[in-house]
């Protein structure tokens, strides 16, 4: 079984939801990053969703294109963010890593060459936010034959034939975006996602997890009544660009957001 | 060409963030409705004659043509249109397009400011809100053209992320985009981005080549043997190509910016010196570095300051239908003066690269042959550039 689907068994078991946080990798510069992997894991993260950053990153909204450009500043490559990925899978044998971002980086190294690396390193799943299901045949062969799963996205754009090819073609979990808009925006509407988010279970029996704009423990806690994971990204990015300059104070910053977030969740 | 998900062989394609599939596949859907629409198209067809000013005229450059000595070189002059270039030519077709579909609000990005221009002027005659996104970097250098877009109506949001130039200010445009789908229709002013975008500005464009044929056959009876013309992203060349691209004995040049030269890396020519990739939502020669982040490019002309290319030119590329070639700032500038002083026509800095390789060509090429120059723009925009450029202070 692969380390996705059984982190998710384990939590469907005691009755909890997976707390996935997202950050850029090399964020605010790449000393950080793998320690604070692991700080993430210590205060409940199930899943850890690592952004490659990119020079053009569309989808995202301004805290997340400051996080790419401080870690551009330091040239951080897709070859970085594997290797600290390997590292991490030094002392963390069990946390699934998702890779997110955009395809060029992946384009450029070559479909089949990213497979075997990103494999090796230890990665579980990629999610490339402008990589569509009718363009992917190829990347999804590739990925598949190394045992990496690919996450697609479900928007509220997204009517039933879509969901249905979505559905057919992804792996690991089906990511819901809960708002028209870029990543970090404010107008969270649970009704919705929950309308939604059932139009696509009645599709899949894989997991379902929403993000975009979940920033605090009460709203991760209304998405985890709904959903079986939930993606908190820019609450958790903007505290690591309010602690710029401390890999401690970093750590312990994104932890406590986590901590308050899993607790809400667990009561739910 | 395309096919129906929008390839060009192995370019083009739909590589956009899952919001934006289906008002994408509704994009396309209404489009190609509307072109089969005779009230659409007759609406169109009065626009284009009543406002724009078409059609525009294909001028003999005697006096040029004999100084080179060579070929007959005729300018289709898209710098008469209204605004000053072809950009008008696609917007005001997108915009009929997304009056029809019942959007109130249009979103367009700059570079130099033209396709700001043109998109606020439209919506100005339409009565639509406009906001468009340009790079803090250009508002800075195109002062004038923002002044236009604000007295026309349109707001312009100054862009501060990434280089802070037209790539940027795309990217911002589609963040508008995917957060007011509901009312706002984005006019992506090149032949550029996700399907069917590449197709649909292209179709506007060919108004160029389509009344170029028809005034050539009148004026030369025969068809011209080679056609110019700069491509930034490439809306002005496939424009002037495409009616032709079946006439396999009409060369296309299409004429990338050497900006300080190949060599030195400051330029703007992904079909000359890039390699394929994936950005703004199509598959296309890019201008990036070996993991894949695009990299800043350099033109003295903004509206050729682009790291990307439209994705027909880069198939047509790859099929040896169309040769792109370069020519650097200094060469568009000899290509500026040139035209002005041998012609009394001050061209757009952009147009200037077409002009300076057909100052190559030409000479290359008998007195009996013919050469067709797009003359995108007009010049007015650049004299400050030109001035600065030259060190006199205006």
């Amino acid at each position: 079984m692969s380390r996705l689907a059984a982190c998710f068994e384990e939590l469907r078991m005691v009755g909890n939801k997976a707390l996935v946080p997202y950050v850029t990798a090399g964020d605010p510069e790449p000393g950080v990053t793998v320690s604070l992997m692991h700080a993430m894991v210590a205060a409940g993260a199930d899943i850890i969703e690592l952004g490659v950053p990119f020079s053009d990153p569309m989808a995202e909204g301004p805290v997340i294109q400051r996080a790419m450009e401080r870690a551009l500043k330091h040239g951080v490559s897709l070859d970085d963010v594997l290797e600290m990925v390997h590292t991490f899978r030094q002392t963390d044998a069990d946390t699934p890593v998702v890779l997110m971002g955009y395809l060029n980086p992946v384009e450029v190294k070559g479909y089949a060459e990213f497979a075997r690396e990103a494999q090796a390193a230890g990665v579980d799943a990629v999610l490339l936010v402008d990589m569509p299901p009718e363009e992917a045949d190829d990347l999804l062969s590739a990925l598949y034959a190394h045992d990496l799963d690919m996450i697609f996205l479900v928007a509220p754009t997204t009517d039933a034939a879509r969901i249905k090819a979505i559905t057919a073609a992804g792996r690991g979990f089906i990511y819901y975006v809960s708002l028209k808009g870029v990543t970090g925006a404010g107008h969270l509407d649970v009704s919705g996602v929950t309308e939604q988010v059932a139009k696509i279970r009645a599709q899949t029996s894989l997991p379902i997890g929403v993000g975009f704009g979940i920033k605090d423990a009460e709203s991760a806690a209304s998405i985890a009544r709904v959903a079986d994971a939930v993606v908190v990204g820019s609450a958790l990015v903007r505290k690591i660009e309010e602690n710029t300059g401390s890999g401690d104070r970093i750590n312990s910053a994104v932890a406590g957001l986590l901590a308050e977030m899993r607790t809400a969740m667990d009561g739910c | 060409m395309p096919d129906d998900k929008g390839h060009f062989g192995i370019y083009g394609g739909m590589f956009v963030a899952e919001t934006l599939m289906g008002p994408l596949a509704a994009l396309r859907e209404a489009y190609e409705k509307y072109l089969q629409d005779a009230d659409f198209l007759a609406e169109l067809d009065y626009e284009l004659q009543q406002y724009v000013g078409r059609p525009s005229p294909l001028y003999f450059a005697e006096r040029w043509s004999q100084r080179l000595g060579g070929a007959r070189i005729y300018l289709k002059r898209e710098d008469l249109n209204h605004t000053g270039a072809h950009k008008i030519n696609n917007t005001v077709g997108q915009a009929l397009l997304a009056k029809r579909m019942g959007k109130t609000r249009i979103i367009a990005e700059t570079g130099a400011g033209q396709h700001g221009v043109a998109s606020a002027t439209v919506a100005a005659r339409l009565g639509l809100e406009c906001v468009v996104y340009m790079g803090a970097e250009d508002i800075q250098r195109q002062a004038m053209n923002v002044f236009r877009m604000k007295l026309l109506g349109a707001t312009v949001v100054p862009v501060e992320s990434g280089s802070r130039t037209l790539k940027d200010a795309l990217n911002e445009a589609m963040r508008d985009w995917v957060t007011n789908i509901d009312d706002t229709f984005y006019i992506i002013g090149t032949v550029a981005g996700p399907h069917p975008y590449p197709a649909m500005v292209r179709d506007f464009q060919t108004i160029i080549g389509r009344e170029a044929r028809a005034q050539i056959l009148e004026q030369e009876g025969r068809l011209p043997d080679a056609l110019l013309a700069c491509v930034g992203g490439g809306s002005n060349a496939m424009g002037l190509f495409y009616p032709f691209i079946e006439d396999n004995d009409v060369a296309f040049y299409g004429v990338e910016a050497a900006g300080n030269g190949l060599e030195t890396g400051r330029h703007a020519a992904p079909l000359c010196a890039g390699q394929p990739g994936v950005l703004h939502g199509n598959r296309t020669y890019l201008m990036e570095d070996a993991h894949g982040q695009i990299i800043p490019t350099h033109s003295i002309s903004a509206g050729l300051d682009y790291p990307g290319v439209g994705p027909e030119h880069a198939w047509l590329k790859d099929t040896g239908r169309a040769n792109y070639v370069t020519i650097d700032d200094n060469e568009a500038l000899q290509g500026f003066h040139d035209l002005t002083r041998i012609e009394g026509i001050i061209p757009a800095l952009e147009s200037s690269h077409a002009l300076a390789y057909a100052t190559k060509l030409a000479p290359t090429m008998t007195t009996e042959q013919i050469i067709i120059v797009n003359l995108s723009g007009r010049g007015d925009k650049d004299i400050h550039t030109v001035a600065e450029h030259e060190g006199i202070t205006l």
